[in-house]
C-alpha cells in the first residue's frame, strides 16, 4: 500500500473518478494548467483535457449556479472553490438552490454534485485565507458536509461524493494538505458518507473532532495516555448527515464529551454535537460537556503571534482532556 | 452586434412561412394562458386560491420564443411569469391549477413552493426558486454540459429585467460568452420590478445594450409581437445549435397586471399608464394580424374563446378536486437516495 499525503490522495480520487465515468468534469479558478493554487488538480488538465477539467472565471456564484446546472443535464461536476473564505458569494446556490432542488420539486430533480473548498487555519492565510465555513452549510438539511482528516478517508469519501445524488460539500483543511500521511490501498474502495471513525478507543472520555483538529487531538490523546488517562478520539468525518449513533455510544461508555473544532465557539458546530450529547446522554454524563473552538474574534489574524493564540493546539486541547478526566 | 428590429421584420411575408394552424396554435395558447391567469385572479378574490402572479402582457413573448424550441428536448428555465411558456412545452392546464391550489400531484412541487414556480423534468421545465436570477446561471450550466457532452439541446431561460441587476445574470451570460454556450437569455422587460421603474434599475436604454459587452448579440424586439419573438428566438436557436454561442433578448413587453396578488400597482403607476396598458394587449394584436391576413375568422376566434374557457373550467374543477399533501410527507425528498454505480 503506497503512503501518500492527504492532498494525493484526493488527486488520485478524482483522477480515478474521471478515468472511470465520462460524465466527471472539474470547475473552478485556475484548475486547468496550473492545477489549482494547491496543485490538488495538477496533471488532469493534461490528461483529460479542458473540456474536463475547465477554468471558470472568477466568479464563485455562477462556479456553483453552472455545476448545478450542469449537473441536472446528466454529467457530474466537482466544483472547486479556491477558498472556503470566497464561498461566500455562492451562499445563495449552494443553499436555496443546490440544497433545496430535490425536495422543491418533490424529489423530481437531483443535483449530484461535489463542491470542493480548502478551509483553515494555521499557515499564515490570515483573515481571508483561514477561515472555516462549516456550520453556515451544516445546518442546512438538503446538504451534505463531508470533513476527512486522513489520506485514505479523503479519497475514500471523495468517490462517495462523487457518486451521491446529492449536493456534497467537500471540506479540505489545507493545513492537513501535505502534514498528514497515510496509507491509500491500491484498489477502488468507498468510505461511505455519513458514519464517524474511532480513530484511537479508550475508556475514560470521549472526544469528538474532524480536519485537523482531529489530529491535534490525537496528539493531546497520547500525552494523556502518559498520564493513565484513556481518551477514545472519534472522527466525525461527515458532519451532515451526523452519525449521533457513534457519538452517544461512546458518550455512553466514558460519561464524558469534548468537542473541538477550529471555527469559532459561539454557534459552532460543537454546541449541535453538544445539544445531542445533552439530550440524549444525560443520564450517562459523569461530566459537564465541554468544547474548545476558536476564539470569537472575526477570523484568524496573520501576524504569528496572534494566529497561534488563535489556533486551540495540542496543549490547550489536553489541558481540556485533563479537567474533564477529573470529574 | 446589437441587431436592430428593423432588420427582423424586413424578414419574409406576414407569419415567417408558418403555416396557418400553427399561427392558430399559437393564438390558442396565448388565450389559453390569459383565460387561465384571469380565472386565478377570480380564484384569488374568492379566497380559494392565495397567491397568484401574471403572465398577462408576456404571452407573445413566451409563446413566440416556445414555438422557436424543440420540445422535450431543449431545457427551458422559466420564471414566474413563464405560464405561456409551460403550457407551450406540455405542462397541462389541470398541471397549472394543481399548482395553484397547491396540491399532492401538483408537478412542479407536489404542493410544496408558491405558485408559478414551475419544474417538470420529463418535460425539461428546470424547477424554479424564489430567488431571483439563480436560473440564469443554472442555463449556462446546462449549456456548459450540453458542449461537454457533445449535444446540440440548447437552454432556454427567462427573467425580468429588475432581475438583470443581479450578479447571476452577469456571471452567467459572461461565462456563457466565453465558452459559446447554446443559451437564450430572454429578458421580459416589462419597465417595472414590483413598483421599481427601469429607469432605477439600469443606465442603459435596453436590456439588449449588456449583450454587445460580453461580447455576444443583443436583440431588442416588441415582445408583444408574438411572430417577431418567434423569429429572433429561432435565429437565437439556430445560432446556439450551431456552436455560436449565446444571445440576449430583450423582449418588451407590458405588465397588464400588479406585481402580484399582495400588490396594488396604482399606488405607483399614473392611471393613464395603466390605460395605456390595456391597449398593448398582445392578444388583441394578434387576433387582428390574423384577422387581417385571413388566417382567422370571426367564427373561429369565438369557438377557440369557447373552447379555451371550457378547459379552464375544467382544469380548475379537476384540480380542487385533488387532494392536499399528506403531512407525514414533509418529511420525503430531503436527500435523494443512493443510485447504483454504473
Ligand atoms: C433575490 C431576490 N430579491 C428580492 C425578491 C423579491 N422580488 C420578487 S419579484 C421582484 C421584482 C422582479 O422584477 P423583474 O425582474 O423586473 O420581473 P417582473 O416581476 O417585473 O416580471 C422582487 C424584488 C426576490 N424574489 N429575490
Ligand atoms: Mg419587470
Amino acid at each position: 500500500m503506497p503512503e501518500m499525503n492527504l492532498l494525493e490522495a484526493i488527486r488520485q480520487g478524482l483522477d480515478e473518478a474521471m478515468a472511470a465515468d465520462t460524465r466527471v468534469f472539474i470547475f473552478g479558478e485556475d484548475v486547468g494548467k496550473r492545477g489549482g493554487v494547491f496543485r490538488v488538480t495538477e496533471g488532469l488538465y493534461d490528461k483529460y483535457g479542458p473540456m474536463r477539467v475547465i477554468d471558470s472565471p472568477l466568479a464563485e456564484s455562477v462556479i456553483v449556479g453552472a455545476c448545478i446546472g450542469a449537473a441536472m443535464n446528466d454529467t457530474l461536476p466537482i466544483a472547486e472553490i479556491q477558498f472556503a473564505d470566497f464561498i461566500a458569494p455562492a451562499f445563495n446556490q449552494i443553499v436555496q438552490e443546490a440544497a433545496r432542488i430535490h425536495y422543491r420539486s418533490n424529489g423530481d430533480w437531483e443535483v449530484p454534485l461535489v463542491i470542493r473548498t480548502p478551509y483553515g487555519g494555521g499557515i499564515h492565510g490570515a483573515l481571508y485565507h483561514s477561515q472555516s465555513v462549516e456550520a453556515f452549510f451544516a445546518h442546512v438539511p438538503g446538504l451534505k458536509v463531508v470533513t476527512p482528516s486522513t489520506p485514505y478517508d479523503a479519497k475514500g469519501l471523495l468517490k462517495s461524493a462523487i457518486e451521491d445524488p446529492n449536493p456534497v460539500l467537500f471540506l479540505e483543511h489545507k493545513k492537513t494538505y501535505r502534514l498528514i500521511k497515510g496509507f491509500v490501498p491500491e484498489e477502488d474502495y468507498r468510505v461511505p458518507i455519513g458514519p464517524a471513525d474511532i480513530k484511537r478507543p479508550g475508556e475514560d472520555i470521549s472526544v469528538f473532532a474532524y480536519g485537523l483538529m482531529l489530529h491535534y487531538c490525537l496528539e493531546a490523546a497520547q500525552t494523556l495516555a502518559a498520564e493513565g488517562v484513556s481518551v477514545e478520539v472519534v472522527d466525525l468525518r461527515t458532519l451532515r448527515p451526523l452519525d449521533t449513533e457513534t457519538i452517544l455510544a461512546s458518550v455512553r461508555r466514558t460519561g464524558k464529551a469534548l468537542i473541538v473544532h477550529e471555527d469559532n465557539l459561539f454557534g459552532g458546530f460543537g454546541g449541535e454535537v453538544a445539544a445531542i450529547i445533552a439530550e440524549h446522554a444525560f443520564e450517562d454524563l459523569d461530566g459537564p460537556v465541554m468544547r474548545i473552538g476558536g476564539p470569537d474574534v472575526p477570523a484568524m489574524p496573520f501576524a504569528h503571534s496572534l494566529e497561534a493564540a488563535f489556533m486551540p493546539s495540542p496543549a490547550s486541547i489536553a489541558t481540556a482532556m485533563r479537567r474533564l478526566a477529573a470529574y | 452586434m446589437t441587431v436592430s428590429i428593423n432588420e427582423i421584420s424586413a424578414s419574409p411575408g406576414f407569419g415567417h412561412d408558418l403555416p396557418p394552424h400553427t399561427l392558430q396554435d399559437m393564438l390558442r395558447y396565448m388565450m389559453l394562458a390569459r383565460a387561465l391567469d384571469e380565472r386565478m385572479w377570480v380564484l384569488n378574490r374568492a379566497g380559494k386560491a392565495p397567491f397568484v402572479i401574471s403572465c398577462q402582457g408576456h404571452e407573445a413573448a413566451q409563446v413566440g420564443a416556445a414555438f422557436a424550441l424543440s420540445r422535450g428536448k431543449d431545457f427551458v428555465l422559466p420564471y414566474y411569469r413563464g405560464l405561456a411558456t409551460v403550457l407551450v412545452m406540455g405542462m397541462t392546464p389541470t398541471e397549472v391549477m394543481l399548482g395553484l391550489f397547491a396540491r399532492a400531484t401538483d408537478p412542479s412541487s407536489g404542493g410544496r413552493q408558491m405558485p408559478a414556480h414551475y419544474g417538470c423534468r420529463r418535460l425539461k421545465i428546470v424547477t424554479q426558486s424564489s430567488p431571483v436570477g439563480t436560473q440564469i446561471a443554472h442555463a449556462a450550466g446546462i449549456g456548459l454540459a450540453e458542449k461537454i457532452k457533445g449535444g446540440d439541446a440548447v437552454a432556454w431561460v427567462s427573467f425580468g429585467e429588475g432581475t438583470t441587476s443581479q450578479g447571476d445574470f452577469h456571471e452567467a451570460l459572461n461565462l456563457a460568452a466565453v465558452h459559446r454556450l447554446p443559451v437564450i437569455f430572454q429578458c421580459e422587460n416589462n419597465e417595472y420590478a414590483i413598483s421599481v421603474h427601469q429607469r432605477q434599475q439600469m443606465a442603459v436604454a435596453s436590456v439588449a445594450d449588456r449583450g454587445p459587452a460580453y461580447g455576444i448579440p443583443g436583440i431588442s424586439v416588441d415582445g408583444t409581437d408574438v411572430l417577431a419573438v418567434y423569429e429572433v428566438t429561432r435565429r437565437a436557436v439556430e445560432r446556439a445549435r450551431r456552436g455560436d454561442g449565446p444571445t440576449l433578448i430583450e423582449a418588451r413587453v407590458v405588465r397588464m397586471t400588479a406585481h402580484s396578488s399582495d400588490d396594488n400597482d396604482r399606488t405607483y403607476r399614473p392611471p393613464h399608464e395603466l390605460t395605456l396598458v390595456r391597449h398593448q394587449d398582445p392578444i388583441v394584436r394578434f387576433v387582428a394580424q390574423l384577422r387581417e391576413h385571413g388566417i382567422l375568422s370571426e367564427a373561429e376566434e369565438q369557438a377557440m374563446r369557447a373552447e379555451v374557457a371550457a378547459i379552464v373550467d375544467r382544469a380548475t374543477e379537476e384540480a380542487e378536486r385533488a387532494p392536499m399533501p399528506e403531512p407525514e410527507t414533509l418529511y420525503d425528498h430531503v436527500y435523494a437516495p443512493a443510485r447504483p454505480r454504473r
